[in-house]
């Protein structure tokens, strides 16, 4: 038995863990033992809360469905195994030309992951999420037989954004982006406040492919919101010229730097969070334009620091991402509004604002806003505080995201995910005896 | 589950009409548990304590248990097991309290009453630990007393039978460790309430509510032992170490 956890560091459970390297691998597990504690697929763990665990079960760990990709550049497909990283992926595709359809805020997931929590990132409002780019996947089911399911398939909707529930992904193969250098166009932009920033983006966001604004909490009162917009494109060769020297779609990922093995608890408490956020606002500028960024400072900050989590402590931290409809944005200043008066620590707040999204049964994103908070878990009554924003959340008819979630309710989930009978009833059919389940599904009763 | 935040989403108690074991029980729904099954004997449970819960937000079950017959302990367990899935906080909460004079004249009542308070520990607790251990999580929370930390000249019978039940509760939490299941022991002094009507409050005594409150804080925390209050765990670091001469004129 190994104790797992998710990204959040809560709620550890044991399982035992298994490395199958392949489908027939995977497909002899599953039917090899059908009773007990069920099965799970895990990527990187970088979920989160409990998505990725299993308690008393087994655990899959599919990194070791790896390392191989192929790309079809005639197409501008790759078809790569469900344990690749897309930080494999964007190391040996970038050089080449080619860049992933959609990348979240971490590059440390593998393509498994990426398609069972159906990922979103800066580009949502022009590309929507990772399965709208999926061609086909190829999916190990509790029969242990293996399926090749594309977007004409209902148990492929169910899959996508199904949290491995559904069964096992292998292998998919999905659309890239032709990309002329590995750098980012990128405009960065202050504003005063959190209704400036909702205007900014609305008015000028489908300008840029990717976009997102990072608010300082800690700011109350008339500055309540304040918002650093960064929003970009790829740059092409003409913005890159005498900028980078040699090959401009040469990418080296640099050495990262790892966060101490043990932290002292309480490390990130409001004083901290509060001087780094106002040296964060303090330090971007008014308004600049047309800066060359690479790909690590534009899409994966936090990707700098390994084991950034471990930073918060023994308690470790709740991650908090709701969506709400567009015209429900008071819903969102009563959040912010509530944040910054109790003075709730967070690191680093996230608005974007998504677009359409896919027809993923559980899929998280919807046209709205999306917010999405790190809080320390041991904050005191944040369980209630919490509970009172998904009240407001699924009132404006928004909802919580699976892959973040770590504390929701099933009432909740059941009241804001509208297909989830229909995703039950076709999970039900591939899977009667519920060979796969995880924590979360436990505790969210899907 | 519990999730990050400590919450729970089922909860088993043993003993389904002990004051305490309820007032334990409605804070964990209020803080979102939704699934209960109280085990008490001849099924019935007071409508109103029932009404209490369901107010609260909880779909509540009712199941015969009876302490003193283990053999049917491992199918309430698998009972409870089957209504609510997987059992996240057990509570076994029964037990009696007979006064020492009445069990010196009356040798096989005494027995009887040991059989409850530690036989139906034992059965009912392995149980529980085994279903606990195939989930891989799950707390047993195991109510404990002072009164078996260093049994008393006034109360030996009762007594030792929480000594009995301490030990045992301490061994299958090493046990459990590494399993993702726990135990959290309780030891609370003199609690005011049903079980001591009548009877004079000791020194610290407190209510039944001070003690469900330190229970879901050491459910929160994870912590293994609970003393209630909070002090009697350095009074009875003293009181251990007191001669045998002066504990046994103890008066009570
Ligand atoms: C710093 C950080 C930033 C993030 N930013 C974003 C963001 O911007 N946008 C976003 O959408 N998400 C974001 N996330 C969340 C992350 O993208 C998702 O949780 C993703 O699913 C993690 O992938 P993983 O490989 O680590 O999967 P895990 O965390 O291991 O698993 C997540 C889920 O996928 C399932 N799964 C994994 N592999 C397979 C498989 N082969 N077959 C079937 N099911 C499988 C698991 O069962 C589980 O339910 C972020 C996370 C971190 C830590
Ligand atoms: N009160 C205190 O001072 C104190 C102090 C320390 C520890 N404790 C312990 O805390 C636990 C709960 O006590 P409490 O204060 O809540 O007392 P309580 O209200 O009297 O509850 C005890 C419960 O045990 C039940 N019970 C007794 N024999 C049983 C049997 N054979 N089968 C099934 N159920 C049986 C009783 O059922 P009926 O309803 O049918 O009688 C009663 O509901 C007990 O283990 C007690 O020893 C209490």
């Amino acid at each position: 038995m190994t104790l797992l956890t998710g990204w959040g560091r809560t709620a550890p459970t044991p399982a035992t863990l298994a490395r199958p390297r392949s489908a027939d691998e995977v497909a002899a597990l599953v039917k090899e033992n059908t009773a007990g504690r069920g099965f799970l697929a895990r990527g990187l763990g970088r979920a989160y809360g409990d998505a990725a665990q299993n308690a008393g079960g087994t655990v899959l760990d599919c990194t070791a469905l790896r390392p191989s990709w192929t790309l079809d550049p005639e197409a501008g497909e790759v078809t790569a195994s469900a344990g690749t990283s897309l930080h494999d992926l964007m190391t040996a595709l970038v050089p080449r030309g080619w860049f992933v359809p959609v990348t979240p805020g971490t590059r440390y997931v593998t393509v498994g992951g990426a398609i069972a929590a159906d990922v979103h990132g800066k580009n949502h409002h022009v590309d929507s999420s990772f399965a709208a780019h999926v061609r086909a996947l190829t999916l190990v089911t509790a029969d242990g037989s293996v399926r090749v399911l594309g977007p004409a398939d209902d148990l492929f909707w169910a899959t996508v954004g199904g949290m491995g529930l559904t069964g096992v992904i292998v292998e998919a193969t999905f659309a890239c982006v032709p990309i002329e250098t590995s750098r980012m166009r990128v405009d960065v932009e202050r504003t005063r406040d959190l209704d400036q920033t909702l205007d900014v983006m609305t008015a000028t966001d489908d300008r840029y492919r990717y976009t997102v604004a990072w608010i300082d909490l800690m700011a109350r009162g008339g500055r309540t919101g304040r918002s650093v917009l960064t929003r970009g494109d790829h740059a092409t060769r003409e913005d890159v010229r005498g900028v980078v020297r040699g090959d401009p779609l040469a990418f080296g990922p640099r050495q990262r730097l790892a966060a101490p093995p043990w932290v002292p608890d309480g490390l990130l408490n409001r004083a901290t969070v509060g001087a780094f956020n106002a040296v964060w606002y303090g330090k971007a500028p008014t308004a600049k334009r047309g800066l060359i960024q690479g790909v690590t400072p534009f899409f994966h900050p936090l990707d700098a620091v390994a084991g950034w989590n471990r930073m918060y402590g023994s308690g470790g931290l709740v991650q908090y991402q709701f969506v709400v409809p567009f015209g429900a944005e008071d819903t969102l200043r009563r959040v912010v509004g509530t944040l910054s008066t109790r003075r709730v620590v967070s690191f680093l707040t996230v608005l974007k604002r998504f677009g359409a999204g896919t027809p993923g049964m559980l899929s998280f994103p919807m046209p709205g806003w999306t917010l999405a908070l790190d809080i320390p878990a041991g904050v005191p009554g944040l369980a209630g505080l919490l509970r009172v924003f998904d009240d407001w959340v699924v009132e404006a008819g928004g909802r919580l995201y699976l892959a973040k979630d770590s504390r929701t309710s099933a009432a909740s989930v059941a009241a804001s995910y509208p297909r989830l009978e229909e995703w039950r009833a076709i999970r039900d059919a591939a899977d009667p005896d519920g060979v796969f389940r995880s924590d979360l599904a436990r505790r969210l009763r899907l | 589950m519990r999730n990050a935040l400590g919450s729970v989403d089922t909860v088993l108690l043993l003993g389904g009409r002990s004051e305490i074991g309820l007032a334990i029980v409605a804070r964990l729904v209020r803080d979102g548990a939704r699934r209960v099954m109280l085990a008490a004997r001849g099924g019935t449970v007071p409508d109103e304590e029932l009404e209490r819960l369901r107010r609260l937000g909880a779909e509540v079950h009712v199941v015969d248990f009876d302490a003193s017959r283990p053999e049917t302990h491992q199918d309430v367990i698998d009972t409870a097991a089957a209504k609510l899935g997987d059992l996240d906080v057990v509570i076994p909460a029964f037990g009696v309290l007979g006064g020492q004079a009445v069990y010196d004249r009356d040798p096989e009542a005494a027995a009887r009453d040991v059989a409850v308070n530690f036989g139906g520990h034992v059965s009912a607790g392995l149980a529980a630990a085994r279903r606990l251990r195939e989930q891989g999580h799950g707390t047993l929370v195991v109510l404990s007393s002072v009164a078996g930390v260093r049994v008393r000249r006034a109360n030996f019978v009762y007594g030792s039978a929480k000594a009995g039940l301490d030990g045992f509760a301490q061994g299958l939490g090493d046990a459990l460790h590494g399993s993702g299941a726990r135990v959290l022991i309780v030891r609370p002094g003199f609690v005011i309430g049903r079980m001591t009507e009548g009877m004079t409050p000791a020194p610290m005594a407190v209510g039944v509510d001070e003690v469900a409150d330190a229970v879901i804080e050491a459910l929160r925390s994870r912590a293994r032992v609970v003393w209630v209050p909070a002090r009697l765990r350095p009074a009875f670091a003293v009181m251990r170490l007191l001669p045998q001469a002066i504990w046994r004129r103890m008066p009570r």
